[in-house]
């Protein structure tokens, strides 16, 4: 049996209560009233943060002065005009105060779904390793049943932070509302599938088809261990394969609810696909560097060589995956250059551009030289640094799914951000080590355990 | 120098990987394996250096790469530039993502091919070649392990017999 680290136990808690104060802050920091998001903007427009602020500095004081002599013309001949100036501005303002306001909520909600869909995509690899009885992965069916032990709670948190949303304590979800959908037709047309209770309903039945499948699944195994025959075996085989077909439709559905709906207008018909591969490359990912940790520390010896360069194939294979996906749906709106569609790209490329491409590099480039050569798949340090990155790469993925419609342009990663990063670590880490020193880490009585030990390259 | 080889027959490629295991523990060198098929684990029992393909595979998409960019850059730039989709012409960059699928489709393309035709130059194949295989059973369902002879005939044979091999036969190479 393995036992909880202190110095683990330790850390992560660190990471938690560092994440929480870091939150704690930027919640702190947001702003109360319009005045005051009015003043925060002025006040880091004057420090020029790169060539795109200032020019839009530079339009914003011309449109400004302009405006301003342009009232004073009108407000002595025509009040009317003067009004509706202020009104125009005063939208803009309340506009700018919602983003701002929304900046520690959107880290929050990030952070939180970043690490519930790395759980989500290892127990869909899981869930495959099971239906496809593969003989190769047996050895580390606890490392992954520790990882989704992480899904419950983590997805707990999720659907909290999305019921905040519909209580209106933030605006990351403009079709929530109804103020919003009164004056848009094209929100007003998916009100069908788009309304809170229904949404809410969809998010509690997709947690408890996971979780429910998650519970069963790990029962079956740790029955199996003690077990003179396979049928517990036989029986996780036949729901990871209900599992699956469940999850391809939910995790799609899944992803539209709670990321594309930021964004009410626009929409990806690939979406659901390019959100899974993100979290399942996160999650293979994360196995390897779980399995890589405990491996360090003198457990998992049967876990050999072999198994860490597979997993460094499907990092390599479901990187090249994801950026195909991504340069999919990117290259199709680029090229037909609808406007409906294509501002999604533009807001990303002119205000997220470092992130934004920044993060092909990590998710693409990066691994894909690294992890091309088959002797470096073999090597637990290239596995690791080549992992990390990738870890990065996808939480930047979510943030630039995310963030863009969320706070627009003003967007930063600050205290927040890394406090929320940081705190969901820490829990990630410590939900998921509680989880493994709960069971043997051998599946010993897994039909497929022999081949799995034996397995070589 | 002796032109003596003896070769040696199997019917099943698990006892043809013990036997070759067997006949490199006794010092024996092994000229050649037929297979019909590939064996796994076969090259690290025969103690084959590890191939260098993949390097070379490297090198082929690279240059692919190259001539996929040199030709999408010619054609449809410099030589006649095309307006499609009111796509900015005269730059490459500006219509780069348009010519993804072409630079991918050609690193596969330059790296399966050259490889393949590396591999038959690499291992002296072209086209109406006199087949080298010894025996024609070798293509159907048996395995062979030529091995040169130097007056250690009863040993070896021995040796092979004990192995498993179905038929043990010493042949005059034609020189």
């Amino acid at each position: 049996m393995y036992t909880f680290p202190n110095k683990l136990r330790n850390l992560s808690i660190v990471f938690m209560i560092v994440g929480f104060l870091g939150l704690t802050y930027g919640f702190l920091t947001s702003p109360a009233t319009i005045e005051e998001a009015k003043a925060m903007v002025a006040s880091s427009h004057g420090d020029g943060h790169g060539e795109s602020h200032e020019t839009s500095t530079e339009s914003h004081a011309e449109d400004t002065t302009h405006a301003s002599s342009e009232n004073h013309q009108l407000a002595s001949q025509d009040h009317g005009a003067a009004t509706h100036e202020e009104g125009h501005d005063a939208s803009h303002d309340e506009h700018l105060f919602h983003q701002l306001s929304n900046k520690p909520w959107a880290a929050l909600y990030v952070a939180a779904f970043f690490f519930f869909m790395i759980s989500l995509g290892v127990l869909a690899f899981y869930g495959i390793q099971r239906a496809a009885q593969a003989g190769w992965s047996p050895v580390l069916f606890r490392v992954m049943e520790g990882i989704t032990g992480y899904l419950l709670p983590g997805g707990i948190i999720v659907i909290v932070i999305l019921a905040l949303s519909g209580m209106h304590f933030n605006h990351l979800f403009i079709w929530m509302d109804p103020e919003v959908v009164a004056h848009d037709k094209l929100i007003a047309g998916k009100t069908g599938f788009l309304n809170l209770p229904f949404f809410l309903v969809r998010a509690v039945f997709f947690l408890t088809g996971w979780s429910l499948y998650r519970y069963f699944s790990r029962k079956f195994s740790l029955a199996q261990d003690e077990a003179t025959d396979i049928s517990n075996h036989k029986k996780n085989f036949r729901i990871s394969a209900a599992f699956l077909v469940f999850y391809i439709v939910t995790e799609s559905i899944m992803s539209w609810d709670w990321i594309m709906s930021i964004d009410p207008h626009w929409f990806s018909t690939l979406f659901g696909w390019y959100v899974f591969a993100s979290m399942f490359v996160s999650g293979i990912t994360t196995i390897a560097l779980v399995t890589i940790y405990l491996k360090s520390k003198g457990y998992l010896e049967f876990v050999n060589d072999s198994h860490i360069h597979d997993l460094g194939k499907f990092m390599f294979g479901i990187s090249v995956f994801w950026t195909y996906l991504w340069f999919s749906q990117f290259m199709l709106i680029w090229y037909s250059n609808i406007p409906e569609e294509v501002t999604y790209f533009i807001t990303r490329i002119e205000d997220y551009n470092l992130p934004f491409f920044g993060m092909v590099v990590m998710n693409f480039v990066f691994p894909l030289l690294i992890l091309m050569n088959s002797d470096y798949k073999r090597i637990n340090y290239f596995i690791v640094m080549a992992g990390i990155v990738i870890i990065l790469g996808h939480y930047m993925d979510v943030f630039n799914m995310i963030m863009p419609s969320a706070v627009g342009d003003q967007w930063f990663i600050g205290a927040a951000e890394i406090g929320g990063f940081l705190f969901f670590l820490g829990l990630f880490i410590f939900v998921v080590f509680k989880e493994l020193t709960k069971a043997p880490l051998l599946a010993k009585g897994d039909p497929y355990m022999g081949e799995s030990e034996r397995f070589h390259y | 120098m002796s032109n003596k080889v003896v070769h040696a027959l199997y019917d099943d490629d698990d006892v043809l990987l013990s036997a070759v295991k067997a006949i490199r523990l006794d010092k024996h060198h092994i000229e050649e394996v037929y297979t019909p098929f590939p064996v796994h684990g076969l090259d690290k029992a025969l103690g084959l250096e590890d191939t260098r393909i993949a390097i070379m595979a490297f090198i082929y998409g690279c240059i692919g790469l190259c001539v996929a960019v040199a030709m999408m850059n010619f054609i449809m730039i410099e030589d006649w530039p095309q307006n499609i989709g009111g796509k900015p012409s005269f730059s490459y960059l500006e219509n780069m993502p348009s010519f993804v699928p072409i630079m991918f489709e050609l690193t596969v393309f330059f790296a399966a091919h050259l490889m393949v035709i590396t591999f038959y130059m690499r291992s002296k194949l072209w086209p109406f070649k006199k087949a080298e295989n010894p025996n024609p059973l070798t293509t159907d369902d048996k395995f062979l392990i030529e091995i040169e002879l130097h007056d250690n005939e009863k040993v070896l044979t021995a040796l092979l017999k004990k192995s498993g091999a179905i038929d043990v036969s010493i042949i005059e190479k034609p020189e």
